[in-house]
């Protein structure tokens, strides 16, 4: 079996411990919470680390879901679709036990949710708040890995592998979230587009951590995630993330984003310029398809052909669309999630 | 049909069918989850053949199974071996003094320095030149259980990337793992031969200058021409004007078994008394003890070899591993015992592989569908070293012999041609029953194929060929013999479970709004039970096995056995074979199993042999038994042995019911001063089982597929499979072993392949890449079977280990092919990932000729 | 470097020297003995490495002793209760999801802690559960069966405890 080099260990008991820790021990010192991104690299040898900083035990500052209203925007004075959420709504305890708020059935509030870097995958599966505001995140979960891989990997930690095939990357990047990284210096808050710079890299500098993950959230919205793989938990061939805002039957806004298709996991303006202001049909959904294979750049590899991967990629941003506007829509016979384990098969 | 009892041995249960299947969500009323829908009264405690759960599980169940890994012996050290990076390179220097001086490191050793042990019988002798495997003897090289030899660890080149270079030995693992890294080794590279049809070009680089410097002649690369049948009358049947001819080309790629638990070894060389043990993942331990004997210069006598607890087989724990070799040197050098487990990387990368035939059939019929004649030419990749597993007299195992399958094709020949690449020796493996896998799925593919052609449903063209009962035992076009079937019936099983033709309805349905469903069928014929001992041998040791049974005097027996379970169930089988015999519960009988030292001579459990060869044993053994038992109960009774009559675990006075002696009395009597004169004290029997032939197990199968014909994705919706291995001694182990062949068969035709980039660096070095199913691949089999007896088989049973293996990815890939006949596709070649799934959709719509979808 | 941990196996508390590179699968198997956990990969794909961390299934080649530091750790060792078997063992041995063993002990694991959880779970839901665990012998189907037996099994106790029955 494969085993790592001999390292140094040390156990973070704060945010700031973890943080003078990196910057005492340089640039070969790692941070490891789930371990499932970094461990099996340093089994195989492919990464060096001499020593390990174990922030698990910052699990209760970082693993939590919290829908709050964003300090950042204004408070809208009601959205189109006549519906609002109530301020000062009660909180309640999702079932992941953090703090919530209550939203009622269907309402996407106007705010945030805030995601502790250290949520771990199951979490997010789990989450209420998430299920009702961001589908995406447990579309996307369900076939992340497989269930015990998800007890112990967080969300941080497949954010910051930044492997080019990563699905939590591609959800972020579609929900247009903002990642808080703190260093020495205190915090700062970056975009996705800058905080996923290529395969393996991120803006998270070596004495900095991120410590949270930033999703806005507008009325309207809804989202959904689609991956094709060779097999339960591997890798995706392509994946592809959807998030789109309706208003009086009319996209206001959309975003795409997809894994495996290049270096980079690509937010896809041109999706959005195209939707805006239209209204969903198959042929629109068909030409964001395009213009997502258009922009994506594919490799061939052992998973499949660029070209197979390309019309994967227009295939799989016609079904995010077409199943994200039936959310937003409120058209709940077609936004059921093809990937939930059934036994029956789907007609 | 109606239930059946408990079913015994015998002709008459010929014929009967035993209906057992599950459907995903469509269990009949009042049964609760769990609960098996079928036709047997579930016996617990059978004494004799029935479904009863395994004896043997009490110790999986609570972790206190004892596998290789889990051996630990005071002092053990602990070995792990250097492999290649490089596909084909020559070996210019290799510096170990940064590994010898890690303070956990006791011991580095290289080939050059295996090239100067001759054996383990002598000290080392001193040379300054590394001798060739042609000088003589010497630990560097060993003989493969082909005709060749396979470099122990590398002295003049590497052959292929992830072969053995030198090994280090350390106190514990993570050392051993370490001090790898401190050896340093140059290479100079050479370009490597990895696509087998570039392996015979003239300007090919040469992988095997050994044997060139041996004189052997020839192209460099090629390894041996096999071939079978009648070329000039397969020529003439395809000269006629009158027949449909259909040739396809078909590769069957490179697989791995992939056992759950690796391949590795501990050797203990005890240097007072000579002797050496050896516990070792091995699915054959005296075939085993017998080829280290040959190579140390040990004699058998002071070689132990034990089989632990085997975490899975499938053929990949049969070969010889340099690995075991090296733990053995070690442990003679170091006179500690030493231990070798290797990991995942080096179980795919360097150990048996199965399969890489590369075909080309062809097959010519009447217009009205009469199969005629078939022909196949093959390219077999061997790897850098022929070192398949397979009868000696059978190079290219039992292809030759059954790819004519389950019908009746009057004219057949086949021409194999095996050569050498820079890839990992091996070829027979993963349930294979010796290259059966690639003939039946020539075939079953050309079958289908021709069934395409002449426009004719599947099953209709494979019933105006299948065998009749009547024509049994049949000699095939290339002089095999199959020994029973009644194929019509299998057939008429499958098809009712299914409901072929709604399903065939259910198509049209889907078709026509633009769904992609499939349905695929095979219809297989295995030979297994190798095998008579004049045709078949291994290495020169023939292929009959042992058992030993004795019944103690309370009444209880032990049972013996050459074969070796990784699985399989023997504790369990093997009792319920000597309980049907003796009526002795199988709670009394013990079985012993995996040691050289408790058990009689065998070739071990592969090729689907063990109830073929070792239950045949099992059971005359008891027989044997029976009959002196008879002869002490007449005279206990004080009788003629021919006026008594046998009921299942007593013998009674005819007529006199009342007059019975239980089994465990006669045992008991057996031991005592009562005994007459002219019987031996005791209860005992040992038999050697030399089969008179091979058994042939058969099925057939059905596959239903949906793909998504937007992401091209295929989704196995049900699995029916109806098998006949004559008669089953536990149905219930019987479908466990069913259900992981059409698991290994979805593995291989959706998922599966060991690919090599250009230059031989293998991409399927771990489990992200050479993929396996998961639970979510393969839905709730539905199995069934017939019962055909074997007629030469004391207990007519056929044996099942690989049948479902043998014939499920025809099925599937039938299915898949068949669903996009809208598209006018013939054929894909394994693995149907989604990405070739969809080229071929695209290729065959782009095509000007492809018909309307 | 070594380090000293404390760690809670099955219920006992056990404290050793260790490497912090060392797996927790190794610490199990080769420190203290427990060979019931086994490892079968390099990638953390095959899940024959599975055991509980604080109550949830994980795959310990892919956990460091020193994370499970102050932590319980169960492994199939510790699922009989006095001898006697659990009920996924006796599930196991019932529909016959045992074939050469080497899967058994996560699967066993992975199967109580989902029954602890849904104690009626679907098909395919028992599907999901193990997808992250590999067996090469016994397609899934027989383990599959084994679980809903347990749950059925299950509910019968507790509906014959609650009626006050025997």
């Amino acid at each position: 079996m494969q085993v790592p080099a001999p390292f140094e260990y040390e156990r973070a008991t704060s945010v700031d411990h973890a943080i003078e820790l990196l910057g005492r021990l340089g640039a070969s010192a790692r941070l490891i919470a789930g371990g499932h991104s970094l461990l099996p690299m340093m089994k195989l040898r492919l990464v060096t680390v001499d020593y390990l900083i174990d922030i698990n035990d910052l699990r209760r500052e970082l693993a939590y879901i919290r829908v709050e209203p964003d300090p950042a925007r204004p408070r809208s004075a009601g959205s189109r679709t006549g519906r609002r959420r109530t301020a000062g709504a009660r909180t309640a305890r999702s079932d992941s036990g953090d703090e919530a708020e209550s939203t009622e059935d269907g309402v996407i509030p106007d705010g945030v949710i805030r995601i502790g870097a250290l949520t771990r995958h199951r979490e997010l599966l789990e989450s209420e708040i998430l299920r009702r505001t961001c589908p995406i995140f447990s579309e996307a979960e369900r076939v992340i890995a497989d269930p015990l891989v998800r007890n112990r990997g967080t969300i941080g930690g497949a954010l910051c592998q930044a492997d080019p095939s990563e699905d939590l990357t591609a959800v972020c990047t579609t929900l247009d979230a903002s990642c808080v990284i703190r260093g020495p210096g205190g915090e700062r808050v970056v975009s996705m587009a800058e905080f996923y710079r290529g395969p393996y890299e991120t803006a998270v500098g070596p004495d900095e951590m991120l410590i949270e993950i930033r999703i806005p959230l507008r009325p309207g919205g809804s989202s959904a995630y689609e991956k094709v793989g060779r097999r339960a938990g591997d890798w995706a061939i392509v994946s592809c993330g959807a998030a789109v805002w309706l208003a009086d039957g009319v996209i206001t806004d959309a975003r795409v984003g997809l894994a495996a298709v290049g270096p980079n996991t690509t937010g896809i303006p041109a999706v959005a310029q195209a939707l805006r202001g239209q209204a969903p049909s198959e042929e629109l959904f068909a030409q964001a398809g395009a213009i997502a294979a258009q922009y994506c750049s594919p490799v061939t590899d052992q998973r499949g052909h660029a070209e197979y991967k390309r019309h994967l990629a227009a295939e799989l941003t016609r079904r995010t669309l077409r199943r994200a506007v039936a959310r937003a829509s409120g058209d709940d016979l077609l936004a059921d999630d093809p990937q939930a384990p059934s036994g029956a098969s789907r007609d | 049909m109606t239930a059946t009892e408990r079913l015994h041995a015998g002709p008459e249960h010929a014929g009967q069918t035993i209906g057992a299947h599950h459907r995903n969500g469509h269990r009949p009323e009042g049964h609760g989850p769990g609960d098996r829908v079928h036709d047997e009264p579930a016996d617990p405690r059978p004494i004799g053949h029935g479904r009863m759960p395994r004896k043997e599980d009490a110790r999986f169940l609570r972790g206190r199974g004892r596998f290789l890994d889990d051996i630990a012996l005071p002092g053990l050290l602990h070995l792990a071996i250097l492999r290649s990076p490089l596909a084909h390179a020559r070996i210019v220097r290799i510096d170990t003094t940064a590994a010898q001086a890690h303070p956990k490191v006791k011991l580095v050793v290289t080939g050059e320095m295996l090239a100067n042990l001759p054996g383990l019988a002598a000290p080392p002798r001193a040379s300054d030149k590394p001798t060739t495997p042609h000088d003589g003897r010497n630990l560097a090289w060993m003989p493969t259980l082909a005709d060749d030899v396979q470099a122990v660890l590398a002295t003049d080149k590497v052959r292929y990337q992830g072969q053995e270079v030198a090994f280090v030995v350390a106190t514990d693992r993570y050392a051993a793992r370490d001090a790898l890294e401190l050896i340093d080794v140059e290479y100079e590279p050479l370009p490597p031969v990895v696509d087998p049809r570039a392996a015979l070009d003239p300007d090919a680089p040469v992988i095997r200058d050994d044997l060139v410097a041996a004189g052997k002649p020839g192209p460099p690369n090629h390894c041996f021409d096999w071939e079978a049948g009648d070329k000039a009358a397969v020529d003439a049947v395809f000269a006629r004007n009158d027949v449909v001819t259909v040739r396809q080309e078909m590769v069957y790629p490179r697989v791995h078994p992939t056992p759950l638990e690796t391949c590795g070894a501990v050797a203990d060389f005890d240097p007072i008394e000579q002797t050496l043990t050896v516990w070792c993942t091995t699915q054959a331990p005296h075939a085993h003890r017998t080829l280290y004997a040959a190579l140390t210069g040990l004699p058998e006598h002071r070689i132990r070899v034990i089989s632990p607890d085997i975490g899975g087989g499938f053929g990949n724990k049969v070969p010889i591993y340099p690995g075991y070799i090296c733990a053995m040197v070690a442990s003679w050098m170091l006179g500690r015992p030493v231990k070798w487990i290797e990991d995942r990387y080096e179980n795919l990368v360097s150990t048996a592989f199965a399969r890489d035939y590369h075909m080309t059939g062809e097959i010519a019929a009447t217009r009205d569908g009469r199969i005629l004649a078939v022909r196949a030419t093959v390219l077999a990749d061997h790897g850098a070293f022929n070192a398949v597993a397979v009868p000696s007299r059978y190079p290219a195992g039992f292809f030759g012999g059954v790819f004519t399958g389950s019908y009746d094709i009057g004219a057949a020949y086949c021409h194999v041609t095996a050569v050498y690449t820079n890839k990992a020796p091996g070829g027979v493996a993963y349930a294979c029953s010796f290259r059966i896998t690639e003939a039946v799925y020539l075939i079953e593919r050309l079958v289908d194929c021709l069934a395409a052609e002449l426009n004719l449903d599947p099953v209709e063209l494979r019933r105006r060929n299948l065998l009749r009962a009547e024509q049994f035992p049949y000699r095939t076009a290339t002089g095999w013999t199959y020994d029973s079937g009644d194929y019509a019936a299998t057939l008429q099983e499958a098809l009712r479970l299914a409901d072929y033709d709604a399903l065939r309805r259910e198509q049209a349905q889907r078709r026509a709004r633009g769904e992609l469903m499939g349905i695929g069928v095979s219809f297989f014929t295995e030979a297994v039970g190798a095998g008579p001992r004049r045709h078949m041998d291994i290495k020169g040791l023939g292929m009959a096995d042992a058992a030993s049974l004795v019944v103690h005097p309370h009444g209880g027996a032990e049972l013996r056995v050459s074969c070796q379970t990784q699985g399989q169930g023997h504790e369990t089988t093997f009792a319920q074979i000597v309980a049907e015999e003796l009526g002795i519960s199988p709670e009394d009988i013990r079985v012993v199993h995996g040691d050289t030292e408790r058990t009689p001579y065998g070739l071990g459990t592969y090729g689907s042999r063990s109830t073929a060869v070792s239950g045949a044993a099992a059971a005359l053994a008891a027989r044997r038994i029976r009959e002196t038992a008879r002869q002490i109960a007449a005279a206990m009774l004080e009788v003629s042995p021919d006026d008594l009559r046998w009921t299942k675990g007593a013998f009674h006075v005819a007529g006199d019911e009342s007059s019975a002696v239980t089994i465990g009395e006669i045992a008991r009597f057996a031991y005592g001063p009562d005994l007459p004169a002219h019987l031996e004290s005791g209860l005992r029997a040992e038999l050697a089982y030399d089969p008179p032939a091979l058994t042939n197990p058969y099925g057939c199968y059905i596959c239903v597929v949906d793909i998504d014909p937007g992401t091209a994705v295929v989704r196995v919706r049900r699995f029916i499979a109806v098998d006949d291995c004559g008669t089953r001694i536990n149905p219930m182990i019987v479908e466990g072993q069913v259900h992981r062949g059409l698991t290994d068969g979805i593995g291989m035709a959706l998922m599966q392949m060991i690919a090599f980039d250009e230059l031989g660096n293998c991409l399927a070095g771990s489990l992200m890449d050479y993929l396996l199913p998961s639970a979510l691949e393969v839905p709730d089999f539905e199995t069934a079977a017939t019962v055909t007896p074997s007629p030469h088989h004391p207990l007519g049973a056929k044996g099942i280990g690989e049948s479902a293996t043998v014939g499920s990815p025809p099925a599937i890939v039938n299915a898949v092919v068949d669903a996009l006949r809208p598209f006018g596709v013939r054929h894909i070649d394994m693995p149907l990932t989604p990405s070739r799934v969809w080229a071929a959709m695209t290729e065959a719509a782009a095509r000007p000729a492809a018909p309307p979808a | 470097m070594s380090m000293w941990v404390t760690v809670t196996i099955n219920g006992e508390r056990v404290r050793r020297d260790v490497e912090p590179r060392l797996l927790l699968v190794h610490f199990l198997r080769d420190e203290l003995g427990l060979t019931g956990t086994h490892w079968g990969c390099d990638t953390s794909n095959c899940g024959a490495c599975a055991v509980w961390l604080d109550g949830e299934p994980v795959k310990s080649c892919t956990v460091l002793t020193v994370m499970a530091d102050g932590h319980e750790v169960r492994t199939v060792e510790g699922l009989e209760a006095g001898g006697e078997l659990d009920v996924v063992q006796r599930a196991f041995l019932a529909c016959h999801g045992v074939q050469c063993g080497f899967c058994t002990p996560g699967m066993l694991m992975t199967a109580r802690a989902l029954l602890d959880r849904n104690p009626d779970p679907s098909e395919a839901e028992i599907r999901e559960a193990i997808s992250g665990q590999v067996c090469r012998c016994t397609g899934y189907a027989s383990i599959v069966r084994a679980i809903r037996w347990a749950a059925a099994e299950e509910r019968r106790n507790r509906t014959a405890t609650s009626e006050g029955g025997q």
